[in-house]
């Protein structure tokens, strides 16, 4: 009782010149509450997630859809979006590089930051939008409709039913992915470059071959794979965690694609620059190149 | 009634035993200081108006929901203190009748009732289509329902594949939560008939929430009646009313007469002056 009067005394009079700033300074402090809040939840929930994935096998069952769900029927549009990024690389960068006649060196720049930033990048952007939102929109219409309550109450882990599969498959199939879109990239800035632009083919690939190597493949489906985990532990989280009716349906979709996108990025940097310190430290006296 | 006497005589140790529990939302207490307890063959209805815990106090039963406060015994074991892998085999006894069937969209009848069979791992495939089609046929539905999906069912036979379902693995405990609610009065009357004969057949322990009085009058041994905590006094217990449906029906508090009658009463004049 004596806290509370307290509490109502420290705040400024309504409308009063300290009240704005008081509002201020409480609602920033309860969005980071909020934030720290969900991030603790997040860790919890990906700790319980590893825990039931290396205690108990998935069924089968819930396996192959996912797998199928997220690997095979994303494969059409992470190879249409490689495919044009590959030749939208080329038509941006042809004008440059030819004012310094260096345009056959186009291949090695196209398929570096294929290879390295936008084939993971991009894959893991479609899979976001493709399939972690459907994730949150699934299982949060099974939350609104006491679905995952069912499951848990006849004697089924939610988290081990519905989540490990789609994380296992989402590991499991973004490298895939990756690869798919790098190809297609390639196949794609060479088609516009060679073919349309009419460069050199043996110049084109002779500069590829030198700038980019086995590292940089790695680079990009080592990334990846913590892209494909951070989509589908966030998706599944906020379908998990979703707010009832409808719209509470929708905001969780939005936002898990929002979330996901935001960590693919900020792993992407992360990632980046750990994988380039490796990179120093196993070749110290290649510095790279590119 | 003859549960609930031979219960007195011989006193037995009830399934589920309530202390204490306490539950919060955020800054919303939902639940304050409940304590119960259901014994063997026993059904107990839990009352009261929209809003007042009924359902929260349902699902913490089998830790669906896990209050701040108190202990849930089911025989020996705190329901409560159980770890996840404990809480999931544990759970394997009880049935749970959800409000709106809660089936998976995604699975058809005949799989939506075999699954908590195959999830038990003990029946082999021959057996478990045998259980699915005998718990069909008890709760008056014919097979050629097994193939369709959950969307393609009424609100009533929804109802009862969910029964169904809950009944697949004979619990020990069966948890209605609203089993009437949004059904016509002839349907209501099958699923309290179904709830009844499912008593009968099995001699199980059963907790219905419910706002229906009939349901009350035809299922229930032992009623429990909750209040919303918004509108009690400060101090004043949650459970208005612990006794029989016909303790029930004398009971001196307004508040519980007016819920049994379903009268408005003061509720209007509130309601009245919070316009004005």
């Amino acid at each position: 009782m004596s806290h509370a009067s307290a509490t109502q005394d420290a705040r400024p009079r309504r409308g009063g010149p300290g009240d704005a700033l008081y509002r201020l300074v409480a609602d920033l402090g309860q969005a980071v509450l909020g934030w720290i809040m969900a991030l603790g939840d997040l860790t919890l929930f990906t700790g319980r997630t590893f825990s039931w994935m290396f205690s108990r096998l998935p069924l089968r069952e819930t396996l192959v859809p996912s797998f199928y769900q997220i690997g095979v029927l994303s494969l059409p549009v992470v190879a249409l979006t490689g495919t044009f990024i590959g030749m939208v690389l080329a038509v941006q960068s042809y004008a440059q590089f030819r004012l310094l006649n260096l345009e056959t060196r186009l291949g090695a720049v196209i398929n570096m930051s294929l290879v390295r930033e936008l084939g993971p990048v991009l894959a893991a952007t479609m899979l976001a939008g493709r399939v972690g939102s459907a994730m949150a929109a699934e299982l949060g219409t099974m939350r609104v409709t006491e679905q995952i309550d069912a499951l848990a109450s006849m004697g089924t882990n939610p988290i081990h039913y519905l989540v490990v599969p789609r994380f296992l498959a989402c590991i499991f199939l973004i490298p895939t992915l990756t690869i798919m879109a790098d190809f297609m990239g390639v196949v794609g800035g060479a088609f516009y470059s060679i073919g349309i632009l009419g460069i050199d083919s043996h110049h084109y690939w002779l500069h590829s071959q030198e700038f980019v190597g086995g590292y940089d493949l790695f680079t990009g489906v080592f990334k990846s794979i913590f892209f494909g985990a951070a989509i589908a532990l966030i998706s599944c989280y906020r379908g998990f965690h979703c707010d009832p009716g409808a719209e509470g349906v929708g905001r969780a979709a939005t936002q898990a694609f929002v979330y996901s996108f935001v960590s693919i990025l900020a792993l992407d940097l992360f990632l980046g620059i750990l994988l380039d310190s490796i990179y120093l430290l196993i070749w110290p006296r290649l510095p790279r190149l590119v | 009634m003859s549960a609930s006497n031979s219960a007195a005589e011989s006193k037995p140790e009830p399934v589920l035993r309530v202390q204490g529990l306490g539950l919060r939302f955020g800054s919303q207490q939902v639940l304050r200081d409940i304590s119960f307890s259901v014994y063997p063959g026993q059904t107990l209805a839990i009352i009261g108006e929209s809003g007042c815990g009924k359902t929260v106090l349902l699902k913490s039963l089998v830790a669906l929901v896990r209050p701040q406060q108190g202990e849930v015994w089911f025989h020996d074991r705190n329901m409560l203190a159980l770890d996840d892998r404990e809480l999931t085999r544990m759970r394997l006894r009880f049935g749970f009748v959800f409000q709106n069937a809660a089936l998976f969209d995604s699975l058809n009848v005949e799989q939506n009732i075999a699954f908590p069979l195959r999830r038990q791992g003990q029946k082999s495939e021959a057996e478990i289509r045998r259980i699915v089609r005998r718990r069909l046929h008890e709760v008056g539905l014919p097979e050629s329902v097994l193939a369709k999906k959950p969307a393609q069912l009424s609100g009533g036979m929804r109802k009862r594949v969910g029964l169904a379902r809950a009944l697949a693995v004979s619990p020990e405990v069966v948890l209605y939560d609203e089993p009437t609610t949004g059904l016509d009065p002839i349907m209501s009357d099958v699923i309290n008939e179904l709830i009844l004969r499912t008593q009968l057949r099995e001699s199980v322990t059963s907790v219905i929430v419910t706002h229906d009085m009939r349901t009350v009058r035809k299922t229930a041994d032992q009623v429990l009646m909750l209040y919303p905590l918004s509108r009690l006094q400060p101090g004043e217990p949650q459970v208005l009313f612990e006794g029989t449906p016909e303790q029930l029906q004398q009971a001196r508090d307004e508040r519980v007469q007016q819920f049994v009658r379903g009268e408005a009463g003061k509720r209007l004049q509130e309601m009245d002056e919070t316009m004005i």
